[in-house]
């Protein structure tokens, strides 16, 4: 599938609207994540810091401020630390945000650097407690002799106040990078995934993991793959997915056995590193991203991918220079909409790619200040390959530029609303049609 | 107005207040729990009115707060008024039974269990089981976990509609979406249906149970094995066949290892639980598969139930059951893959030999104790060797020593010192079994080579195994045998064995008694204190400290003092200190 030539292009028919750009600090987000009704959002970012976004409700008064995003609090989730055993740095960078499912009035998610994943807990308070015996409000003492009576705390409103608390931290399990984390569906256990190995938490102990996948050979230099990413299935507690750099899935069953390094199923065909592997909502498909394509596969079908997806084929020729600047490291991860027919994932020039399913259209939209102010419709972006016909608006590969790409992208579980983060801004697009109908 | 009299006693009472709000955990911890004396200053009028509201609101604090308070107010019916307005406990309670740490939450259900008994009939329906409904019906499933602990305690006693509703509700939370829910309510449901009618148990109680063990989680259905327990204690005998045993069936060999794993772990209760005709038809292949299972983890939870499992047979044809179902499973796990699964076993496979009598154990467990003993895996070998005992009464030990002396030497030489520890653990129980002269044939010189072992633990370990030796075979043989021994390494060249034989006098010196104290072992102290090493020296002090007790005054003050006064001038401060401590603690000042 090539790129869309279609002249007034757009999925669905209709294109996403640039709801607003948040700025953060001039840091990178390394990652972005909705939680479970996608009213908050979360990001982390290569400072170590968390930001959470809630939606505001809707207002009558202003029709186009419903559904808006606003910084609802933010927070310092990771230090930079030393290793001294091993006279390594740890980086402060949050590599993964998970939402844990809400179990009360407070909401709670996972944050994780290379090392140490912490459990923090968001909540809301809007009274406080005021009276004292001892002293008056402004902490003045008061004269013992005035003291005639005991007085008890009263609690009265107060503006409200987003508190983040840390409640868990689960340290010391990982000897290599922690790429992903997963919560499991029973809502007690989670698992963590390094370049060589895989742990199993319960969410309310911290003094122990257990180890699940463990792909270290005997000797180091017999390493020929790497964990590149993991996942839950969304529905049945025992089954597991995690790739490799070599481009390959296994699905692991945790009834089977205790250490699942016997994979039940093995997908295969694929030559280059998967950058990242999520389950569809429905739980039947996995969508793989590597290099140049995004795939989808059906859990029943090993063989080959159901779907193959070209994110950006004209880069085929430039392999070698993408090469030595290193982008071809770059890990893209990927998005399912929240009816799994429509998928997500990001390219270079600030550029990300939809593909539907279904209709099995696509389109390049371009997340940038420039070009997308508020409210206006994102306009879909065409690169012509090298030595191809050029038209009008249309970018050259040569003239893209590799510094800005688009590596993390969230879909509201529910609506059309996506969240992509380029560089240290993150944008907020929500379909057009969708604003309208409400 | 309150005098200055009044304004002192309402002193601590009001720091006590403020604390409640401190910065400080701590001090708001140290308030919280002294919670009863705020509310008896307070009266209980002012507890009902004031304090209790501000405590309800308070569940914005630290778990350890929270954990606190959710205990202190399980204690409050007294400070509110009495079991009369016991139900004003009820509005805090609730908040902290909706919080999201677990610890917090089950301490609020606990004192809501307590005060749910001193709440009158009427009480219980106008207020407690509301509550339990508001719970029940929560927006979260914090709320509802925490509903799922309370039933119990309310059925009992209130009527027969509200009983009704009730078992609705249940069963309403054993369907939930969320297997939070589910799990609470299937670990609360042998509880549950202990309080129940028989026929609701039947009705009720065994569809709930049904579902819950084909529960689409692994979490929930493994935790359904332990009702299973508990309902079939409940049920006549010829109900169980019918309503219990197809469930059981399926969760032996449920897809998950995890379930199984728990049926091999709740093995002995079920097998009480179904009594002995299912036990023999049923539950006895169950056991061999679980023995059998593909899973280490299970074969090793199996394994650990090999004994009681066949204890608990029925007697009338218990051996011949273990001899031809039983054993040969067994003899499988002796060469079993997992090392686990093997030290498993032998932690409780000799406790089979009281079981089957003499000749079986001679015949049939008796190559299996020795191939055991033989284990590559050292914790295999010392649960052998722990459970010695067992064998010694059946068939005396004579029958193992053969092949227990080089399994002994072996450990007590292994590369790891946690081994060695071990097994010098053992060593005054072996001892005792072996008899003195096997073990002063055999094992006397392993005991000494510990002593100068390069590891300090296991120098430690030997010289308070050297004790016990003389407590078991007294004061003589240990003239003979030990102290001889002991005295000689004040010679060596390395000032570490010099300093064990100092920690071995001060370990001895009781159980040899005055005596050989005075006579051999003081002799060679005093000699010490002039060694060149000062952590020698001080150590010297620091023995005749300690054996200063057991020695007479006379010999005190002519042998002793003299010595000490000589450290307490030496030139290194720590001799100085030890020697003046000595000196002070013997008072020979």
């Amino acid at each position: 599938m090539g790129e869309d030539t279609d002249a007034t292009p757009t999925l669905n028919h209709h294109g996403f609207l640039p709801d607003h750009n948040y700025v953060t600090e001039a840091d990178i987000i390394s990652t972005v994540e909705f939680n479970h009704t996608g009213e908050l959002l979360a990001t982390g970012d290569k400072g170590g810091r968390v930001v959470i976004f809630q939606r505001e409700p809707e207002s009558k008064t202003e029709p186009f401020s419903q559904g808006e995003y606003n910084v609802y609090s933010t927070f310092q989730s990771h230090e930079p630390e030393f290793d001294y055993l091993k006279s390594l740095e740890i980086e402060e960078k949050i590599n993964k945000i998970r939402w844990l499912p809400q179990q009360n009035a407070a909401q709670f998610l996972l944050s994780t650097n290379d090392k140490t994943i912490k459990l923090w807990k968001v909540s809301e308070r809007d009274k406080r407690p005021e009276g004292y015996n001892l002293k008056d409000e402004e902490g003045r003492i008061k004269d013992i002799c005035t003291v005639t009576s005991l007085q008890v705390p009263v609690l009265k409103p107060m503006d409200l106040m987003v508190e983040v608390s840390p409640r868990r931290v689960f340290a010391n399990a990982h000897t290599y990078h922690v790429n992903s984390i997963s919560v499991n569906s029973d809502y007690e256990t989670y698992m963590s995934a390094d370049d060589l190995r895989i742990n199993l938490w319960h969410l309310d102990i911290t003094d122990r993991s257990f180890n699940i996948v463990d792909i270290k050979p005997a000797n180091m230099e017999d390493l020929t793959e790497v964990i590149t990413a993991a996942e839950f299935h969304p529905h049945h507690c025992n089954l597991f997915v995690y790739s490799s750099s070599k481009g390959t899935l296994r699905l692991c069953d945790m009834r089977e056995a205790a250490l699942c390094d016997k994979h039940s199923k093995f997908f295969s065909e694929i030559i280059s590193s998967v950058s990242d592997v999520k389950f569809s909502h429905s739980g039947r498909y996995l969508l793989t991203r590597d290099y140049l394509t995004a795939k989808v596969w059906d859990l029943n079908m090993e063989s080959k991918p159901l779907e193959t997806y070209q994110v950006h084929d004209y880069l085929r020729s430039k392999l070698c220079s993408l090469y030595e600047n290193d982008c071809i490291f770059d890990k893209f991860e990927c998005a399912w909409n929240g009816s799994d027919s429509v998928i997500m994932t990001g390219a270079y020039n600030n550029f990300f790619r939809m593909f539907d399913r279904n209709t099995k259209r696509d389109v390049t939209l371009e997340a940038s200040r420039e070009s997308s102010k508020p409210r206006a419709v994102l306009k879909p972006r065409r690169v012509c390959a090298a030595g191809g016909k050029r038209r009008k608006d249309d970018i050259s590969v040569d003239s893209l530029d590799f510094t800005k790409k688009i590596l993390h992208t969230a879909w509201h579980p529910t609506e059309n609303i996506i969240a992509i983060a380029a560089t240290n801004n993150l944008y907020i697009f929500q379909d057009k049609l969708n604003s309208e109908m409400h | 107005m309150a005098g200055a009299d009044g304004d002192d006693s309402l002193y601590p009472i009001a720091v006590l207040i403020d604390e409640l709000r401190n910065e400080d955990v701590q001090l708001r911890l140290n308030s919280i729990k002294k919670l009863s004396t705020i509310a008896l200053a307070l009266g209980v009028e002012r507890t009902r009115t004031e304090l209790l509201p501000f405590l309800t609101d308070t569940i914005y604090d630290e778990d350890e707060v929270l954990l606190a308070l959710a205990e202190q107010l399980g204690n409050f019916t007294m400070l509110v008024g009495g079991p009369e307005y016991v139900h004003c406990l009820l509005p805090p309670l609730e908040s902290l039974a909706t919080v999201e740490e677990t610890v917090v939450r089950d301490k609020a259900v606990e004192s809501l269990r307590k005060i749910s008994q001193e709440h009158s009939p009427v009480d219980l329906e106008v207020h407690f089981e509301p509550l339990v409904k508001r719970l029940a019906s929560g927006d979260w499933f914090t709320s509802r976990t925490s509903a799922c602990g309370l039933f119990s305690v309310c059925y009992p006693r209130v009527s027969s509609t509200v009983k009704a509703e009730i078992r609705q509700h249940f069963r309403t939370l054993c369907s939930d979406d969320t297997p939070m829910v589910r799990r609470a309510a299937a670990s609360k449901l042998g509880e549950f249906a202990k309080v129940l009618e028989l026929d609701y148990v039947k009705s009720d109680i065994i569809s709930l149970f049904t579902a819950l063990a084909s529960d689409e989680q692994d979490s929930v259905r493994l935790l359904a094995v332990e009702a299973c327990v508990s309902i079939a204690t409940l049920l006549p005998q010829e109900d169980l066949e019918t309503l219990v045993m197809p469930t059981l069936r399926q969760a032996a060999e449920d897809k998950s290892w995890r379930v199984r794993y728990m049926v091999a772990d709740k093995f002995s209760e079920l097998q009480k639980a179904v009594g002995p005709e299912i036990t023999k038809n049923d539950l006895v292949p169950a056991f061999q598969n679980l023995l059998k299972d593909c899973e280490a983890e299970v074969r090793a939870a199996a394994a650990n139930k090999v004994k009681e499992f066949c204890e608990n047979l029925p007697e009338d044809n218990r051996e011949q059951i273990i001899m031809t179902h039983i054993l040969p499973c067994v003899k499988e796990l002796v060469s079993d893959t997992n090392q686990h699964v093997k030290s498993a076993l032998a932690s409780v496979i000799m406790g089979l030999s009281t079981i089957l009598g003499k000749d079986n154990t001679i015949e049939h467990l008796l190559p299996l104790f020795l191939a055991q003993l033989k284990d590559e895996c050292p914790e295999v070998r010392l649960n052998i060797i722990s459970n010695l005992d067992c064998v010694n009464e059946v068939i005396g030990i004579r029958q193992l020593s053969q092949s227990l002396l080089p399994a002994i030497v072996e450990l007590a030489e292994d590369a790891k010192w946690r081994v060695r520890l071990a097994i010098i653990e053992y060593m005054p129980l072996l001892a005792g079994q072996l008899g003195v002269e096997f073990f002063d044939e055999k094992l006397n010189t392993l005991c000494m080579a510990w002593l100068i072992d390069h590891v300090y633990a296991i120098r430690e370990a030997a010289t308070c195994n050297l004790m016990k030796l003389v407590e078991k075979f007294g004061a003589e043989w240990a003239q003979n045998t030990i102290v001889p021994k002991v005295l000689g390494m004040a010679n060596d060249p390395n000032y570490l064995h010099r300093m064990t034989t100092l920690f071995c006098i001060n370990a001895l010196s009781e159980a040899c008694g005055q005596e050989i104290t005075t006579k051999q072992m003081l002799p060679v102290v005093l000699k010490m204190s002039n060694d060149q090493v000062a952590n020698v020296r001080f150590n010297v002090a620091k023995s005749l400290q300690k054996i200063g007790p057991v020695l007479d005054s006379n010999t005190l003050q002519t042998e002793v003092k003299p010595v000490l006064e000589k450290l307490a001038s030496d030139s290194d401060m720590d001799v100085k200190y030890f020697a003046q401590e000595a000196i002070s603690v013997l008072a020979l000042a």
